[in-house]
């Protein structure tokens, strides 16, 4: 018979007994053998919290693994997944939702093998509280110092050190303070709030949800009443920050911000200012569909009317005058790397910030950190799940708070381009220059003006294709070809560009990418100079010919592939350099010892061993009409 | 008592429109997918909080398989008309010709045909980049992992190993051409939270939730309502008449009912209180094998 039978209470009352419970979200980590699933598999279990059909399964379940023999086998419970069930190993994030007497809990289950940290990050993101597991024969380990470094980053304050497998310790209380020691001195400069040791054996439940009678010498608290009863504090920030998440506009007489609180609170009659035009309001209504409020707080979902007519859109942010957010397009931050692909400066990626979306770039790593022993290292690249102090730079003046005053307008995500997967988590620290201080320039003649003039529309022809694969001379042959015809042309070639403009980049991926996004900014400037340009250049990633096709903007952008097989290019060397690369003296040489990313989807493909390079022109002039 | 006394509920609450704003704004061509049940009620009353004092600025799509319950049919049409919603219907033309039923043709068939091909066909046939669900992830241990905004492939697969890492409230909306994204603005809401949130809101729902004496048979020790003469009853089986409701809805062959005397949305929060089994347990998709639900999302079924 469970509680609920035993006392009978209304539903008033149950849901008064609701509503005073506070929610505290946790996260639970630990190397691969700690015992996670199996602990919180244990809390729940304890806490009555298994439904009796899920037992059934877990029954079933637990005789089909070899590990166990007749007992339940709770790590079942919250293994998820069946390839990781296969595996025997939590491969993701899993969230468990519980609630006792007291409080409701989350719990994000995070895995602990190494090249799984970005997981870690993620359910650290939004965890109030970290119980990290530690299996007590082998104490503090690489992986503990790793997860009680990437809290204290990411802002959780509150460590729950579980030293599980007391058991096997013959529940020794040497054993459990000179764990508790090792771990205090190695987490004493990340400046947690509060640590807690606790001795457990999950699979025998000890100090789980009750006392154990086997560890007299323990006078703390078992880890589910500590849980229930650990003051986290409050911690919303008191500025008001609103982020403009959705322009509500159902008829012409109405026009309201909708968004949620980021930060501190707002009334009616509040003065405002928006942080992109810096134009002031007030708030006229605070509006919900259970009725106008007179105050929003922190956390709150609701939509502004202003008293004035101010141009506001998605991605700004309303905040109050005199206590705006930083505005800056430089910043440092530290940034967590998710992908198997090192991070190289220079390439470009989204960057999402609250409801603001722009392309970045780093600009600088200026030191990785070593989560073992907190050192900072020099780091030319940043590999998957490192972790760096970089500086970074938008294409376009961001708003946002210092992560450690307010998160959630302080953090950001990085964005592959090309893959839209989310590659990187960032942490802003502060702005590096004021964005005001440089401004862009308008003037009166236009792109249309220029084009008039010029009697053509500009345009980027963008030739991509191996050495030797005849770019430069299809070039030449269509640049003469379309001087005959009138136009106003200039060839911007990858070799001729590195004798000057670029002649301090050399053939790193770093380079290659800077080397790229400066012709791409060189051909968008020819072009609104009402030029159609012609640009020669191997190019090898398709990420940086996308980038130059977004820096071309609004300019037509024709991507041409010189499609010339590798042992056709290799054949002809006319500069002998595939001859010098397959002796290896020249290091990353494309198609040798560094990929070409052939074009997926080009506007032209060019058979380039099949044409002479004269009816190759030919076919440009044909395909673009020109 | 109200949501804004509830300070959990509240704080659910505003999650969820936040999620329902970030798709508005984000993406081209979204839709809400409605099945009626007690989620689908709360997401359409959260849908309509969210951008209030605008209408819905997507169309809600509900996937008939001609299967549901007639009391779901009804009371769809009752929100249809008094809400003023743009709501899409489909049913599968292939397996609408092929009378292909749960009774003939197994569930685990009918399941993929009327409910997985049919969703995927009206996705495609209205390019949705983003469809709107209720799917909880207390519900089943494959949801617990799955994100708030959960990338599908151009063709409607989900990959389990390859989810993008979902950070603060930050979701990352980018698609390639001719992919799609779930999202799930209950992610993080319970059974519980679902049912005191109904509660406290006042939100109508299917009467079929509500205990009253019906028209039940017992099969692999299931209680399986009669709901209309296509039921084939065999030659023993009589149908009789229990005090029972349902925890789940969905197609009527294949939703099993508990016995019950709740009559009331507190009725069945105090017997939810003191219940040792699970809502999943009454839909009979789950119970083909312990990873089957992980399997049939990842070929495309919400």
């Amino acid at each position: 018979m469970s509680a609920a039978e035993a006392n009978p209470i209304s539903v008033e009352e149950f849901l008064s007994l609701e509503s005073s419970k506070s929610l505290l979200r946790f996260i639970t980590c630990g190397s691969v053998d700690d015992g996670k699933s199996t602990l919180i598999g244990r809390l729940l279990y304890d806490a009555q919290l298994i439904y009796e059909d899920q037992l059934a399964i877990l029954h079933d379940e637990s005789k089909n693994r070899s590990a166990s023999d007749g007992d339940i086998d709770f790590s079942l419970l919250v293994d998820g997944l069946s390839a990781e069930r296969e595996q025997g190993i939590t491969i993701d994030v899993a969230y468990r939702y519980f609630s006792t007497g007291r409080r409701k809990f989350i719990v994000a289950d995070t895995p602990g093998h190494e090249q799984y940290t970005r997981n870690m990050v993620t359910a650290a993101s939004t965890a109030d509280l970290a119980v990290l597991l530690i299996d007590a024969r082998k104490g503090v380990l690489a992986q503990t110092r790793r997860h009680a470094y990437l809290s204290s980053m990411m802002g959780t304050q509150h460590v729950v050190l579980l030293i599980n497998k007391i058991d096997l310790e013959d529940y020794s209380r040497k054993v459990y303070e000179e764990i508790d020691q090792d771990f205090r001195n190695f987490a004493e400069p990340l400046g947690f709030k509060s640590i807690k040791s606790i001795p457990v054996s999950a699979l025998k439940g000890d100090n789980v949800t009750e006392i154990s009678s086997r560890m007299p010498w323990y006078d703390g608290p078992a880890l589910l009443p500590y849980l229930e009863m650990v003051d986290i504090g409050e911690k919303d920030p008191a500025t008001f920050r609103f982020p403009v998440q959705w322009v509500n506009r159902p008829n012409p007489d109405f026009r309201g911000f909708s968004g949620t609180l980021r930060g501190g609170s707002i009334a009616v009659g509040d003065e405002i200012m928006a942080a992109a035009s810096l134009q002031k309001s007030k708030v006229a209504e605070i509006v919900t569909m259970d009725g106008n409020l007179m105050q929003a707080h922190e956390g709150e979902a609701v939509t502004l009317v202003l008293e004035d007519e101010i141009d506001i859109s998605r991605g700004d942010v309303l905040a109050t005058p005199g206590d705006l957010p930083q505005s800056s397009d430089q910043f440092q931050a530290q940034i967590v790397w998710m992908l198997e692909d090192a991070l190289l400066t220079g390439r470009s990626y989204q960057l999402k910030i609250g409801t603001q979306t722009t392309q970045v770039q780093i600009t600088d790593i200026k030191y990785a950190i070593n989560v073992n022993s907190l050192e900072h290292l020099a780091a030319p690249k940043l590999e998957m799940n490192e972790i760096a102090v970089c500086n970074l730079a938008t294409s376009k003046p961001i708003y946002f708070d210092a992560y450690h005053t307010n998160p959630a307008t302080g953090s950001f995500i990085l964005i592959d381009r090309l893959s839209n997967a989310t590659v990187g988590a960032g942490m802003i620290d502060y702005g590096l220059r004021r964005a005001d201080n440089l401004s862009w320039q308008s003037f009166e003649v236009d792109a249309a003006i220029r084009s008039k003039m010029m009697g053509h529309e500009p345009a980027i022809f963008w030739f991509t294709g191996l050495s030797a694969s005849g770019k430069s001379s299809i070039v030449d042959f269509l640049d003469r070809k379309l001087i005959a015809k009138g136009f106003h042309t200039y060839v911007l070639d990858g070799d001729n560009v590195r004798h000057g403009l670029n002649r301090d980049l050399g053939f790193t991926d770093a380079d290659r990418v800077e080397n790229i996004r400066r012709i791409a900014e060189v051909a968008r400037l020819m072009a609104d100079a009402g030029l159609v340009v012609l640009v020669s250049f191997i190019s090898p990633f398709a990420r940086e010919r996308k980038l130059a096709r977004e820096i071309a903007g609004e300019i037509e952008f024709y991507e041409i592939f010189v499609d010339t097989p590798l042992e056709v290019c290799e054949a002809r060397d006319p500069k002998g350099l595939y001859a010098k690369a397959r002796k290896g003296e020249i290091a990353n040489f494309t198609g040798i010892s560094s990929p070409f990313e052939a074009p997926k989807g080009p506007e032209l493909q060019l058979p380039g061993a099949e044409k002479s390079a004269t009816e190759l022109a030919d076919m440009v002039i044909k395909k673009f009409n020109l | 008592m109200s949501v804004s006394q509830n300070s959990h509920l509240k704080r659910l609450e505003a999650e969820s429109i936040n999620i329902f704003r970030e798709v508005a704004a984000e993406f081209d061509r979204p839709a809400m997918l409605y099945s009626i049940g007690k989620d689908s009620s709360v997401l359409l009353h959260l849908a309509l909080k969210a951008f209030y004092p605008s209408k819905l600025p997507f169309p809600l799509i509900h996937v008939d398989t001609k299967w549901k319950f007639a009391e779901m049919i009804s009371f769809r049409e009752t929100v249809r008309q008094n809400l003023d919603l743009e709501l899409i219907v489909h049913t599968n033309p292939d397996g609408e010709k092929g009378n292909i039923n749960p009774f003939d043709h197994g569930s685990s068939n009918y399941t993929d045909i009327m409910k997985t091909q049919a969703l995927r066909q009206v996705l495609d046939a209205y390019q949705v980049d983003a469809a709107i669900g209720g799917a909880r992830r207390d519900e089943e241990k494959s949801r617990a992992k799955e994100r708030i905004f959960s990338h599908r492939s151009a063709s409607h697969r989900w990959d389990p190993k390859n989810q993008r890492p979902e950070l603060w409230s930050l979701f990352n909306t980018r698609l390639a051409s001719g992919e799609s994204m779930r999202v799930f603005p209950l992610s993080n809401w319970t059974e519980m939270d679902v049912w005191t949130y109904i509660h406290v809101e006042k939100i109508p729902i299917v009467p079929l939730y509500f205990a009253k004496p019906r028209p039940v048979v017992k099969r692999q020790g299931v209680w399986l309502m009669v709901d209309d003469d296509r039921f084939p009853l065999e030659e023993n089986e009589k149908p009789e008449m229990k005090s029972i409701r349902f925890r789940t809805l969905g197609c009527y062959p294949l939703t099993g009912a508990v016995n019950s005397t709740a009559s009331s949305v507190e009725d069945i929060i105090l017997e939810m209180r003191s219940s040792r089994i699970s809502e999943r347990q009454s839909r009979l998709i789950d119970t083909d094998e312990a990873a089957s639900m992980e399997k049939k999302k990842q070929e495309g079924y919400f």
